[in-house]
């Protein structure tokens, strides 16, 4: 699938990533293979994926850890390997796993990052203030960072990574220990910050989470099987969504699955989503042949769909 | 432009630094280490070594045979140091019982001792000569017998007052032996005294590459390691920044075990404090640097305190703290050369025992400063700033 900026595509310096053919290896599993990527500045990408993916390799290998096997890397104009050093002022990364110090408070911690960054003292302290309240922390200011919830942990990596005021964000998993209500919170501050200029790349496996992005890309071992906005994504997808509601949806289910035509059916709640290979000429006559007395409902594609026929319903259902 | 580079070098190695010494300061377990370990250390190996041997089975040659010699044997075994177990006839067989470990020891009195007596300074005797009345015979492998027994060699004769040959007037006017001591198998004896200087070496070696061969690999299991090195931090500062909390913990335990050494083994301080404190530096950097090797090469912290015992164990057994170096042979003596406690042990003994100086000890001053600057040069490209 080509991406839906394609038909505006903006000069090569208005991206913040670029790759092509970005692959890596461990041993003789590869973990991500020909990855071609092309990220505009200013926008939040996601990776989509389930866990083992290559996610996080491929971060990995944008921030200059790891060093591709073949492919050439582009990120904020400059190439990796090579610019690494010069890279680390302009970029920030959030891992998967907190990374600071659990020993440490909360204030310390952030002062330990400004000093390795060699921000003044001076403008240091403003700095790290306005971190402590953008990000809610100013009352926890004195706690060891080990003691806090799993929100209040993922606020104070944010506040350390975007200490330096990076250009380009990286994060990984940035809310995979994290309740819904403090997720919404934390995508407002992603988007204040996008709105300030800052790309974001974000990895993650909520499809909700995925859909905020503008753009996307769907990866599974280690291949890019879609990218583009959510929106296009969901209407570009090669398949049809149609539910069914009646009785016995079990049975149904097995039979529907062992057919050519359908990629997938899921049962959610008292309904079945069946996705439709989109070729199938006139698809929901073809299922209703197969349902019987069943009612079915034509509905529109959600990014689960979406991720689901890309990766031929391996991961759902 | 290099000022510049130079300036943010040392805020970094000094965040580092700060931030090293606010964890250690919060890791009771580890401040609790730095303490106890010098502290039970010392107690455990100063007096297992201190303990005075006492009755320590013994033989008697006594070829005088007389009132004296006697009494001379009685007044040895209130010393309580030897239980005299068996009598021999002639120094032959004396020495067979040595070699084959019946007895330790074996008073020699010869047949002339009431005229050796009588000669000799405590009696008062016009003409006296220093002459030793008797001799002893050691099995000298082991150094806490040898040294109990040298400990016998100036048994003050005075205090026998029933020797018809003594005079009563205590002063003597030339200090001589009452017995002269032949050491077999070891005739070059090391003192207790050794002991302390020499544990200093081993105690900082188990602390310091124990505390810092953790250091990196802690990091990196904690997960701190991914983000570290996506910030502009160079592996050398980092690894300076690492070590330099250390130096100072090092020169606490220094500073302990050489009082605690003082007020309960009684250890003298001949040399320069100044010279100790330097040569404890350059062994404590070494030490330090060495810990920060292993930690680039371990993967998990299991890993890096298995690598420290196997640096523990030959510090211990082939630096000369428990053995002397000259003893060993050529292979375990090279394996020694190599070991940053070996040259410390030397300089530390020099220092505190001998009253040398630190230029009087350079190539071992020289060899740990070499070491030191070597270790951080490999722990620093070791330590990549790359996962792969």
């Amino acid at each position: 699938m080509t991406p839906d900026t394609a038909h505006n595509a903006p000069p090569k310096a208005d991206y913040a990533i670029v790759t092509r053919g970005m692959s890596k290896a461990f041993g003789d599993n590869l973990a991500v293979s020909r990855l071609d990527l092309a990220i505009p500045k200013g926008s939040i990408y996601g990776f989509l994926g389930p866990n083992g993916c290559g996610k996080s390799t491929s971060i990995r290998m944008l921030t200059g850890l790891l060093r591709p096997t073949e492919g050439e890397i582009q990120v904020l104009g400059e190439t990796l390997p090579g610019a690494e050093e010069s890279l680390r002022l302009r970029i920030g990364y959030m891992t998967q796993k907190f990374s600071l110090y659990d020993n440490l408070t909360v204030k310390e911690n952030l002062n330990f990052v400004s000093q390795i960054y060699g921000i003044p003292r001076k403008a240091a302290r403003q700095r790290i203030e306005e971190l402590l309240m953008v990000y809610d922390l100013t009352h926890q200011h004195k706690q060891m960072a080990g003691s806090m919830s799993g929100g209040q942990k993922q606020r104070l990596a944010l506040a350390a990574a975007t200490l330096h005021k990076p250009e380009l964000l990286f994060l990984d998993e940035p809310t995979s220990a994290v309740d819904p209500e403090n997720r919404r919170e934390f995508w407002e501050r992603l988007f204040d910050l996008s709105n300030a200029g800052t790309t974001i790349l974000v990895s993650t496996h909520y499809m909700d989470e995925a859909e905020r992005c503008h753009g996307l890309a769907i990866l599974e071992n280690g291949i890019k099987r879609a990218d583009g906005s959510p929106e296009a994504l969901m209407d570009n997808m090669g398949a049809v969504v149609i539910e069914v509601s009646g009785s016995d949806l079990r049975t149904l289910k097995n039979q529907l699955t062992e057919k050519e035509e359908v990629i997938s059916a899921a049962q959610i709640g008292s309904r079945l989503r069946v996705l439709v290979r989109q070729e199938t000429p006139d698809p929901e006559h073809w299922l209703s042949q197969q349902t019987g007395p069943r009612s079915l409902n034509r509905v529109h594609p959600s990014l689960e769909d979406v991720f689901v026929s890309c990766t031929g319903g391996r991961h759902v259902g | 432009m290099w000022v510049k580079t130079l300036k943010g070098s040392a805020t970094r190695i000094f965040a580092v630094l700060w931030k090293e010494l606010r964890q250690l300061s919060r890791d009771r377990m580890t401040f609790g280490m730095i303490v106890m370990i010098p502290l039970v250390q010392l107690m455990l190996f100063g007096f297992a070594i201190n303990t005075d041997a006492r009755n320590l089975p013994a033989g008697i040659v006594d070829k005088s045979n007389t009132q004296a010699s006697r009494m001379l044997i009685q007044a040895t075994e209130a010393t309580q140091v030897v239980r005299f177990s068996h009598i021999f006839d002639d120094l032959q067989q004396a020495e067979a019982a040595i070699t084959a470990g019946t007895v330790k020891a074996v008073l020699y009195l010869p047949p002339d001792l009431s005229t050796r007596l009588s000669r000799h300074p405590a009696s008062g005797a016009k003409t006296p000569s220093p002459e030793p009345i008797g001799q002893w015979l050691v099995d000298g492998s082991d150094t806490v017998v040898a040294a109990s027994i040298k400990g016998l060699r100036q048994l003050p004769l005075s205090s026998i007052r029933e020797l018809p040959q003594i005079a009563t007037s205590p002063s003597a006017a030339i200090p001589a032996d009452t017995f002269a001591v032949a050491l077999y198998f070891n005739p070059e004896q090391r003192s207790v005294v050794n002991i302390i200087p020499g544990l200093l070496g081993v105690i900082l070696t188990m602390t310091m590459v124990l505390f810092t061969s953790a250091a990196i690999v802690r990091e990196r299991e904690q997960g701190n390691m991914e983000f570290l090195i996506t910030t502009p931090v160079k592996p050398l500062e980092l690894m300076l920044g690492k070590i330099a909390p250390y130096v100072l913990v090092g020169f606490i335990q220094t500073g302990l075990i050489l009082i605690a050494g003082r007020l309960l083994f009684d250890l003298p301080v001949r040399g320069s404090l100044l010279d100790l404190g330097a040569a404890s530096l350059l062994f404590i950097c070494a030490s330090l640097t060495l810990g920060l090797v292993i930690s680039t090469i371990a993967k998990t912290q299991l890993q890096a305190m298995q690598m420290t015992v196997f640096i523990l164990l030959p510090s211990i057994l082939l630096s000369g703290f428990m053995f002397p170096y000259e003893a060993m042979p050529e292979a375990a003596q090279w394996i020694a050369e190599a070991l940053p406690a070996t040259h410390f042990m030397r300089m530390s003994r020099g220092i505190i025992l001998r009253d040398a100086g630190v230029m009087d000890l350079q190539p071992d001053a020289l060899w740990l400063l070499g070491f030191t600057a070597l270790g951080l040069v490999v722990a620093s490209r070791r330590f990549s700033k790359h996962l792969d």
